[in-house]
Formats: C-alpha cells, structure tokens, sequence
C-alpha cells in the first residue's frame, strides 16, 4: 500500500562546475578598475560673434604656472620643483599676512544651513595653468594634483576654523559654504597663443 | 595503531568531499558580480594612467562618457600606427569629431542629466599637451564642459 519508491536524489557533482562556468564568463565579460579622476570644469567658450574685451584681472590676482615641454614648472616668476609648488600656491591662495602682491580678498556672505550669515574673505585669486603642446600630461597630472591639494588642504584648515572638523567630514551644507569660501579656482583656459606649432 | 601495521597493509585514505566546492566558488561568483563592472567597450589603445593623490570616485557611471588618448595597441600599429590617436566610441578619429560624439552621447542621456554629463579623459601619461589641449578646446566648442583626468590613486612624489 505505501509507495516505498524513494524518489532519486538530485546530483549535485556538476553544479560546481556550473559555478564554475559562471564564474569564468564574469571574469572575463567585466572590469575592476573603478573610474577615478581628478574633476575639472572647463570654462565655457565665449560667443564667437561678441568681442571679448580682455578681461582685466589684476597682477596680484594671478599665479602664473607655465610648465614648459622639458617638465620644468615656473610660477609666478620664479622657477620651482614641484615640491615646492603646493606651498607656493597655498600662499596665494589664503595671502594670510595681507600681502599687496598677493590677491585681493573680498568680504562675502554666506548662508549656513541654520539660516545665519557667514563672512568670509574670500580670495579673489586665480591660479592660471599653462602649458606648451609638447609638455608631458604626466607633469600636467601631476602640477594639476599640487594645486588641488593645496586647494584641498586650505579647505580643510577653513573647515576645522568653522566647523571644527575636516572637510570630508562635513555634511553637504557645510562642505557647500567651504566651497563658496574657498573656490577652486584654477584657469587652464586658452592655449598659449605664442606657443603654437 | 602503529603496532597493528602490517606490511603490505593497504588502507584507503578517505575521498576529499567535494559536497561544499559550489558553494565556495558561488561565494567567488556574487564577490565578482558584486564588484566589478561590464565591460562597455574595447580599448583600442594602450594607456598607463599617471598618477595623482587627489582623486575622486566618479559617482553615475551613465552619465560618464569616455574618451581614450594613447598610442594603438600593437596588433593595431600595422595598420594605424605608433601615433597617439583619440578613441571614441570603437574607432579611432580625429579631435574634429568629438562635437558629433559629444552629441551623439547627450542624447542617449535624459533631459534632466544631461547638464550632469561628465567627459572622462582617459589618456596616456606620455601622451603630449597638445593633443589633449585640442580635445579640450573641443570639449568646451561641444559645451561638454565638466571632465575628468582619469588618473590612478597613488603615493603623490
């Protein structure tokens, strides 16, 4: 009366290599490498048919970096290492002492997250990259790289005066009113008209 | 027991079980799915990325758009050379032809992320300025304005 058939156990051998099969076709079909990158906004063209009148920024508003095609970077007038070159633009950047041959600074204000206004002299400083069109993108990379750590480290040094912390840590408000404060602002705008081939 | 060993004595190592082999390599299987990214395109050129310290994860791969700079790869130097060339897309072309990519790209994406468009330059650390200078002039023709040097996480100097 009972069925004693035992139903066949299912084998399990082949789902290894199934898994296995799986596992060759994920290897191959895709990549590890996330993409990471140093961001950049370029600046916009101007209209072609209204004339740009030269836009007059002071002297002590801009750094000069030319890196010429040999790796040799120069800024402001002075040769120098690119050991030397985050210190240098760091101190254009904040002109702690008020230096006249350092940027301006212009008191604005921003709005935190509570409503309330922060004032903060905010540098009128612009760090112009130049190259040459034999210049290595290596070197670009790499003098791109020490502007933004300086950039990055004045940041974090507004942010531990303000906020009390570094700025990766900060909520978004707060590493927006550091934004404002501290603007990236590196023009690697036009190429060098004296420099084309 | 020592003593019990015969000569000639032949005892049978037990079979290794195989019974939790798929459910080790299943664990191997979701840790790659999990973590890795279909591959979208052939990289028709050979780059070695330079290296930066202050780089940040790119955050919607949709709306990133690659362009590669480098010399072509070696089974394709016979017929494209050992220039650097662009590549955009699954062929090699001219920086002249990175307005109509730029625009074949935007409008793939929504109308809401297209302001959002990211341009990933992926190029060749001994790639020269000037090729890099006419994809960026470019770039800002084609209103392609936010970028990204693709650029390897590394120990800086």
């Amino acid at each position: 009366m009972g069925n004693n058939r035992k139903t066949p156990e299912v084998r399990a051998d082949s789902q290894a290599d199934i898994a296995f099969l799986l596992l060759i076709f994920f290897l191959v079909a895709t990549t590890m490498n996330s993409d990471k990158g140093l961001s950049r906004v370029l600046p916009p063209l101007p209209p072609e048919d209204v004339k740009v009148e030269d836009q007059k920024i002071k002297d002590r508003n801009v750094l000069l970096v030319f890196v010429n095609a040999a790796g040799q970077i120069m800024a402001g007038d002075e040769s120098m290492d690119i050991r030397g070159l985050k210190e240098k633009a760091k101190e254009f950047i904040t002109n702690a002492a008020d230096d006249e041959n350092l940027p301006e600074k212009k008191d604005t204000e921003i709005e935190l997250e509570d409503g309330s206004k922060w004032t903060y002299p905010v540098s009128e400083g612009v760090i112009s990259l130049q190259t040459t069109r034999d210049t290595n993108y290596e070197v670009y990379i790499m003098v791109q790289n020490e502007l933004a750590r300086a950039f990055n480290e004045v940041r974090d040094n507004v942010a531990m005066n303000k906020f009390g912390s570094v700025f990766e840590e900060l909520n978004e408000d707060q590493r927006n009113a550091v934004t404002k404060a501290v603007p990236l602002k590196i023009s690697e705008a036009e190429p060098r008209q004296g420099a084309k081939k | 027991m020592a003593v019990m060993k015969k000569s000639g004595d032949k005892k049978e190592v037990p079979a290794i079980s195989t019974a939790s082999l798929p459910d080790v390599i299943f664990m191997i299987l979701f840790f790659f799915m999990v973590s890795t990214t279909m591959r979208e395109q052939e990289v028709m050129v050979r780059y070695k990325l330079p290296q930066a310290t202050e780089v940040a994860k790119l955050e919607k791969k949709s709306l990133v758009s690659t362009i590669n700079i480098g010399v072509p790869a070696s089974h394709m130097q016979a017929q494209y050379g050992t220039a650097p060339r662009i590549q955009l897309n699954d062929s090699f072309k001219s920086a002249r032809d990175i307005g109509d990519f730029i625009g074949a790209e935007r409008d793939q994406l929504n109308e809401a992320d297209r302001a959002q468009m990211t341009i990933s330059i992926k190029a060749d650390q001994y790639t020269k300025m000037g090729i890099i200078t006419d994809v960026k002039q470019e770039l800002r023709r084609a209103n392609a304005l936010k970028i990204s040097y693709a650029a390897l996480e590394g120990e800086g100097y």
